[in-house]
């Protein structure tokens, strides 16, 4: 066991994929010499040379068009986009094309590819840098979308997508690339993808949440425990898509209340879709309306707003007792 | 600090073999022996009919919008011949000749624009792709299917078609420009049917020509008559020796013309002239080549006769297996949407199962 930070536990996570399966392949934008911009490909060149980890002109539709090609030549790309934001150049592809190839074919040809990509706020970053977007992954129909929130599930998810057989977008919560660092074990170990996972048991409320506001969210938790004597009970979905209506139901039936959290704007996001199924499975456990506390429905503020913008553990803690108390 | 000319090497090469009257250039004749001739006369002949017997049947309701090929046939059913097994032949959407011949059955074509997702299944063993609809989206594919042939260091090939108007697209040059810096063998082959719905060549490029384009990625292009056989094939074949060999990609501007519509949901009469159409159809490739064929030997009365038979009788009995095959389980949409159906849409194909026999589905006669 190691303690990695999550940059370090996706660069394992690369690594015992390039060295497990001749087939994988690394491509995107300064992946190589640079070893990408956070760092996430270190090493990664030198070990697998320049036909496994391939720099890429900038171009993110050849990118994403390009590893369509190779996973249906029977390889299995792995492609770097260098920040979701930049990741619009190449929907169309992933829209028309790598969303469709298993249906439309009658289940001849998969495109098992991985788009991975940072995404969030939080890092200071200039304008198009810090949008949270995965709904418009989670609404297209045939891919996975899996968001994790540290280093052990974002290195046992980045594997499980990497040999799963349908395309997967991987969002990487850039603000948790480095924040903290967790025990990771040096064996490979995969998760299932479309699982959510019960990381905090309670019997009061459900918090639900993913990715990059999963740290708030466990604070929030933290300090109702110690205010309030509120036992909060949190799931982390680690994938927005297929989504563990199971785990996040058993919850609330248990519960009777949740906040649902996320950084993406609210309008048709993740909770949007978690509040519905919650009323269609679980209306009658309910002892409170469901509450959202999400990015809002405007344009991600540039950094020196980006701070006030962002849900945060008092703002999170502050609806839960707000549903509590209803 | 000069202020001077960087002298680049551009070249663009312009073959014609067969003139528009079907007379030969002797010393650029490839001399194809008479099957690999006949073969291509063929695949011209029964692209045409099935073209016809689709604008009926779409103009009888049997079958939705459909894309024409009409007056393209030398340029797709010319250059997919040079192709082996183990290559790749990526379509756009007026190739049914290249997709016949890589074994591709007729009706699949029928059923694409007939509204089955089973006209887009390559058949086992064929490792093509299918009709691609969006403009240039299919080259990235083509181009990545070659840099895995790189990758693998298999030295096959790729054919990709894309049309005039596709060469407007991002993904058009993205893709040229990767293939020219990995040294992908890809051959991309531009119909140039001089319209795309209603935008004249001239308004989609201000280019000379098409085939230039690709001296910006560093490789040559070259334009040929795309009414012309010969040179296509010719022009196809040099690429794909080329490609398989380490020499890296091609960019081959063929120049055809659309004689029909553009879609069945389009009037051409808008946007161009009779006499221009009357123009291009003296330069149909179908009697050129003929001509030639009968000149060589190679055809005659009786054999012409009986290709047009065959066509005939082969577009037939694909309409009979389309139209004998339309029964088909609606509940399929889900069944190819991942590997796996994840439980989310195990409980909608349950619903949507629930309400088919509800609406007594499938009951009466047809139930589409």
């Amino acid at each position: 066991m190691a303690q990695l930070t999550m940059v370090a536990a996706l660069n394992k996570a690369l690594d015992d994929a390039l060295r497990a399966d001749e087939s994988v392949v690394l491509l995107g934008q300064d992946i190589g010499v640079d070893e990408g911009v956070f760092r996430v490909t270190a090493d990664l060149l030198k070990r697998y040379g320049e036909k496994r980890v391939i720099d890429t002109p900038l171009a993110e539709g050849a990118i994403v068009g390009g590893a369509i090609g190779m996973a249906l030549y029977g390889l299995k790309p792995v492609a770097e986009m260098q920040f979701s934001g930049f990741a619009y150049q190449a929907y169309h592809q992933v829209e028309q094309h790598v969303s469709r190839f298993r249906n439309r074919t009658r289940g001849r040809f998969g495109v098992p590819l991985v788009v991975r990509m940072p995404y969030g706020g939080g890092i200071r970053a200039v304008e198009h840098h810090s949008e949270s977007r995965e709904a418009i992954y989670a609404h297209t129909p045939g891919l996975k979308m899996v968001i994790p929130s540290g280093p052990r599930n974002a290195r046992a998810l980045l594997l499980a997508s990497i040999f799963d057989p349908d395309p997967v977008i991987f969002f990487e919560p850039k603000q948790v690339y480095r924040s903290f660092r967790e025990e990771v074990p040096d064996e490979p170990e995969q998760m299932p993808i479309g699982k959510a996972q019960v990381v905090r048991e309670g019997t009061d409320i459900t918090l639900v949440s993913y990715g990059a506001m999963m740290r708030p969210t466990l604070e929030a938790a933290e300090d109702l425990a110690e205010q309030d004597r509120v036992s909060a009970e949190i799931v982390d979905l680690l994938s927005v898509a297929p989504l563990d209506t199971e785990t996040i139901v058993h919850s609330v039936r248990k519960t009777g209340r949740a906040v649902v959290i996320h950084e993406g704007p609210r309008r048709c996001g993740i909770g949007a879709e978690v509040v519905a199924r919650i009323v269609e499975k679980a209306l009658l456990h309910l002892e409170a309306p469901i509450r959202r506390l999400t990015g809002y429905d405007t344009q991600f503020p540039y950094f020196a707003r980006e701070r006030a913008f962002l849900p945060n553990a008092d703002r999170i803690a502050h609806a839960a007792r707000e549903v509590l108390a209803f | 600090m000069p202020r001077k000319r960087i002298e680049i090497k551009p070249k663009v090469e312009y073959l014609s073999i067969l003139d528009g009257d079907g007379n030969v250039d002797e010393a650029l004749d490839p001399r194809l022996d008479a099957d690999r001739s006949l073969h291509i006369y063929r695949l011209m002949v029964i692209a045409r009919r099935l073209d016809e017997r689709c604008i009926n049947m779409q103009r009888q309701g049997r079958i939705g919008t459909y894309g024409p090929c009409r007056g393209q046939e030398a340029a797709h059913c010319a250059s997919v011949v040079v192709l082996e097994q183990a290559d790749w032949l990526v379509q756009a959407f007026r190739e049914p000749g290249a997709a016949y011949h890589r074994g591709w059955p007729l009706e699949t074509v029928l059923r694409f624009w007939g509204g089955y997702e089973e006209g887009c299944r390559p058949p086992d063993g064929v490792n093509d792709l299918p009709i691609a609809v969006p403009i240039a989206s299919q080259v990235p594919h083509a181009m990545g299917i070659a840099w895995g042939m790189v990758t693998k260091n298999d030295p096959h090939c790729v054919l990709c078609y894309c049309g005039d108007g596709g060469t407007s697209e991002g993904d058009f040059h993205e893709s040229l420009n990767f293939a020219g810096v990995y040294n992908l063998p890809l051959i991309t082959l531009i119909q140039n049917n001089q319209w795309a719905i209603s935008i004249p060549r001239e308004k989609q490029t201000a280019s000379e020509t098409i085939a230039q384009k690709a001296l910006a990625y560093g490789f040559d292009g070259i334009q040929v008559d795309g009414n012309d056989p010969l040179a296509v094939y010719v022009a196809t074949k040099e690429a794909a020796d080329r490609a398989r060999s380490g020499g890296g990609p091609s960019l081959i501007e063929a120049v055809t013309y659309r004689l029909s519509v553009h879609t069945t949901a389009d009037d051409p009469k808008k946007y161009r002239t009779d006499e221009e159409v009357a123009r291009w159809e003296k330069l149909d490739p179908i009697p050129r080549y003929e001509k030639y064929l009968r000149t060589r030997g190679i055809l005659d009365d009786k054999l012409v006769a009986e290709v047009e038979e065959d066509a005939l009788r082969d577009v037939a009995a694909a309409v009979d297996r389309f139209e004998a095959s339309r029964e088909v389980d609606p509940l399929d949409c889900f069944k190819y949407m991942y590997a796996e159906l994840p439980p989310e849409l195990a409980e909608q194909r349950e619903e949507f199962r629930q309400a088919l026999e509800r609406e007594g589905y499938g009951k009466s006669a047809g139930g589409h």
